[in-house]
Parts: structure tokens; sequence; C-alpha cells
């Protein structure tokens, strides 16, 4: 566990790296840390990926799958992957300020 | 009468049906299994039939067989589950089931379909898959008379059945190359699209270093979006392409079409259920056990053993009235064909990565966990007898059904 300074609050941070909780996010933070991984600008786009992965969260207790997020949100993964670059499931949870997806086994 | 009805009768309902056969007063109760296939596989043998080591008569048995007198067994399709009526309709004669609690347990299956390109002119010949029996059979035949080339194997999205058997299928090619006197013709890539060789992090470096010795090239984060089977690559969402000359996928995995249309499962018709006790998030009568389940530990044999000893014990209680005080733990226990005679045996649970140890007696063993040993092959080759005399038949095995810490260091 480590805290840092993000948009004026600090927030703690998992053994993963990911928010350990939820309710520190809130749209700013979502700037800075789509900041941290590349991501310039949030745009309408990005958004609409990370509300439905936060109400999916509350909702299921875990962050997305890529599928999920084709099926039940209906954005193509190949827009997810334009979206957010290289590693979009992960991505998605770092600045939604949800926990690292569990890729299950 | 109190109906409990069982849909599938693979390793998980099978061993409902033997459980329960034993546990409810058949004056009270009503047991009946549906299922739509006569032969029950043994799916870890899969594994080796594509490398001779087993033939494909050695991994199938009538399921009939190993369902209990006392129980009713029905051979039919499911078109759909009712839940708000409490009852299932079959194909056969659009016959109605009604039950007083449901035992899903469909299962799980690769649907090569889901990935663009995947089937057509090439599967079957350069593109194969070694989950079912006919892929497995195929494959064999093929790899007899191949000269030799690039062999990728890749896996499509988690989850996935067995997760380990993908790197069991390279490290048994490893060696059956060498036995061939092909190794040094055969480039070998193992394709996957988690970060590592596998999810939990200890296992996950033992096995790259073992890829690495066994001179296995490892691409890791590949999310296949489809197959070129003209230009014989394999291509991710991010425009990355690894070429093959065979490739040996497993395909996106899928719980029953019938879930879907009852409306009761996930995004890939596995159904979502308390991951202690099995109950359906919406219904409670309704449980899934083995594959069918979503569940965030790995979809195979010893985890559905293991789940329903736990469910077991909850469900007679749950029948009484009682609260269900067994909570299932994610208990996993895997052996790891390594190649050269040679296996892995790892033993891990939701919250408990595979750990290095003796198991399962601490400190004795006879089997070496997280490390190479030939005892764990022969335990692997050992287990197709326990499956079919015990594990299926629902007796004791030596396993408890929670993980244990004893035997193991950190």
């Amino acid at each position: 566990m480590t805290s840092r300074e993000i948009a004026g609050k600090t927030i703690e941070f998992d053994e993963d790296g990911f928010l350990a909780n939820p309710q520190d996010w809130d749209k700013d933070v979502a700037q800075e840390l789509a900041h941290e991984v590349g991501i310039d600008e949030l745009t309408a786009s990005h958004w609409q990926v990370i509300e439905f992965s936060r109400s999916d969260f509350d909702e299921r207790g875990e962050a997305p799958t890529l599928r999920r997020l084709k099926v039940a949100a209906g954005v193509p993964t190949k827009d997810l992957y334009e979206l957010f670059p290289k590693k979009p499931a992960k991505k998605i949870a770092y600045v939604s300020g949800l926990g690292k997806p569990h890729g299950c086994i | 009468m109190k109906k409990l009805l069982i849909l599938g009768a693979g390793t998980a309902g099978t061993m409902v049906a033997n459980k329960m056969i034993h546990h409810l007063d058949l004056l009270e109760w009503d047991i009946t299994i549906v299922d739509q296939d006569e032969t029950h596989y043994y799916q870890p043998g899969f594994l080796f039939i594509p490398f001779g080591i087993y033939g494909p008569n050695d991994v199938i048995k009538p399921k009939r067989n190993y369902i209990p007198a006392g129980v009713n067994l029905i051979m039919s399709p499911i078109e759909q589950i009712e839940p708000e009526k409490n009852r299932v309709r079959l194909a056969k004669d659009s016959r109605y089931l009604e039950y007083d609690y449901l035992v899903i347990a469909t299962g799980t299956r690769p649907v090569p379909e889901e990935t663009p390109g995947l089937e057509g002119p090439g599967w079957g010949d350069t593109i194969h898959e070694f989950y079912t029996h006919s892929g497995a059979v195929t494959l064999a035949k093929r790899l007899r008379y191949w000269d030799g080339g690039r062999l990728v194997v890749n896996i499509m999205e988690m989850p996935f059945k067995c997760p380990v058997a993908p790197l069991e299928f390279v490290f048994l090619a490893d060696w059956w190359f060498h036995e061939q006197g092909l190794r040094d013709k055969v480039d070998i890539t193992f394709v996957t699209p988690l970060p590592g060789a596998f999810t939990k992090p200890r296992a996950g470096a033992l096995l790259g270093d073992i890829l690495e010795r066994k001179n296995v090239h490892l691409v890791t984060d590949f999310y296949a979006e489809g197959v070129d089977q003209d230009a014989k690559v394999l291509r991710s969402y991010d425009e990355n392409e690894v070429p093959y000359d065979m490739l040996v996928t497993i395909p996106v995995n899928m719980g029953a079409e019938m879930i879907a249309q009852s409306g009761l499962g996930d995004e890939l018709n596995h159904v979502p259920v308390d991951k202690h006790t099995f109950v359906h998030a919406d219904y409670d009568n309704i449980f899934a056990l083995g594959d069918a389940a979503a569940l965030p530990t790995s979809k195979a044999g010893s985890v559905a053993h293991f789940a329903v000893e736990t469910w077991t014990e909850n469900f007679l209680r749950y029948i009484d009235g009682l609260e269900m005080t067994h909570q299932f733990d994610g208990h996993a226990n895997c052996y790891i064909e390594s190649g050269f005679g040679k296996g892995i045996l790892i033993d891990f649970n939701y919250d408990v990565e595979p750990l290095p140890g003796k198991f399962p007696l601490p400190g004795v063993g006879p089997f070496s966990l997280l490390q190479e040993s030939e005892m764990n092959h022969w335990g692997k080759m050992m287990f197709r007898w326990m499956y079919w005399n015990i594990l299926l038949k629902g007796k004791e095995m030596p396993i408890t059904s929670q993980m244990s810490m004893a035997g193991k260091w950190n």
C-alpha cells in the first residue's frame, strides 16, 4: 500500500498499483491517471467506457473484461484498443479507479 | 416428492448424482439427471492423444455406467430453463421437467466460430484444437506426418477450461519433436492474452523459465482478433502478427447456448453464482457447479470435485432450512505434464497462489509442489484410474476440499 497526491487529493494505491478505494476517485483524478498511462485527453468515448466500468463494478464487484465491454456496453474491442492503447483492460480499470482486473484463471 | 434436477452428466453433474444418492432419502426425493450425449470423455486425457500417448479409445466410457441406480437418467438436449416456473424444457418430446432445486452442470466448450477466420479451409489441416475428442484425434493424425515449421499454440481468451493444458501441450510437443528427431526443424511459440505464462505470479515465473529452457518463444498480452488463413498469421487487436505453419488454438470457451436463452448467464454463458456457496445470483433454488459456473478460479476437474464436496455439505443443510456454513475457497489442484517423463504439481485457491512444498503429506509428499519431478508425472498418469473409479463415483479422495497450508513454504 502506498499513497500519492493526485489532483490535490491524497490517494492510496494497492500492491498492484491500482486505486485501493474506488470511492477516492473523481473525474479530476481520472484525468490525471489517464495522463500517467499516456492518454492526453479523455474524450466522450473514453468517458462512456469509464462510466460503464464504474457502474458495472458497483453491481458486480470487479472491473469488466474486454468481452463484457463489447457485449454489455456495446464498445467494439478494436475501439477499446484505440482509446486505451496496448493494455486496454488494465488501463480502463486503472483510469476508472478500480482494482486490477482478475484476468481469471 | 421433492425434486432435484441436475443438468449435465459430465464430471460435476455425475459427482452430484453419486453424492446425492447416498444422502437423500429416495422415498422423499426424486433425483433426475439430463444429458444429450451418451459418452463420458476423460477430458484431461485429450492432451495425450495428439502425441500418441493415449489412443482415441483410452478416454471414453458410457455415461450410463456412472449414473447410480435410483437416479433417473434422461438423454435429451435441453432447450430452456424457466426459472420463474421452476421447470426445464427438453428437446425430446418438448417435455417439461419440474424441480424444487436445480443444479446446472452443463460445462463449457470451445467455440471456434467466435473468432473470425479460425474455421474455414485450414481448419483441421493447418489449424487445430485438442479440447474435443475429434479435434485431438485429427491433430494426432496430422502431427504424425508433419515435417516441421512454425508451430504456434495460442489462447484466444480467458477464461478457458484446464488453464495449464496449453502449456502442457507445448512441453509435450517439445519432447515429442525431440523423440521424432524433428526438434531442430520446429519453431515453437506460445501466444497468450495474459501478461505472463500463467496468471499466478510464482507459478508464472517457474513456467516461464521452463518455456525458455525448452526454447519455446513466449508472446504475451496478445489478444487475438482473428486469423488470416491466406497469409497464415494470427492477428491481434493492436495489429501485431504471429506467423504460423501450424496453429494449435484454444478457442473462446463458452457455456451452453441454452444458458443464454434462459437469461441465466454472463456474456460467455457462464452462470454467475456466489463463489462460496454456488447459489445463483437471482434464484435461490438454482446452483451452478463445475465449468458452467462463473467463478474466479480455474475451470478444472479438481475444482469441480472440491466444489461438489463443499456444496454437498451445504445442500444437505440448506434443504433442512439451515444456513450454509461451508465456504468454498476456490481450491484447485493441477498436475502439469512438463515433458520427458516429468511433471509439476500446483495447489492453490482464491487467495493463495501456488507455493512450493510437499503434497499431500506435509514434508513427505510423495508429490512436490511447484517443482518438476518424475513422481508428479506418475501422479498425473495414475489420475485417470482415480477419475473413473473414485472421483466420478463420489467416493472419498485423500485430499481435503479446503486448501491446506501444511507442507508449503513461502
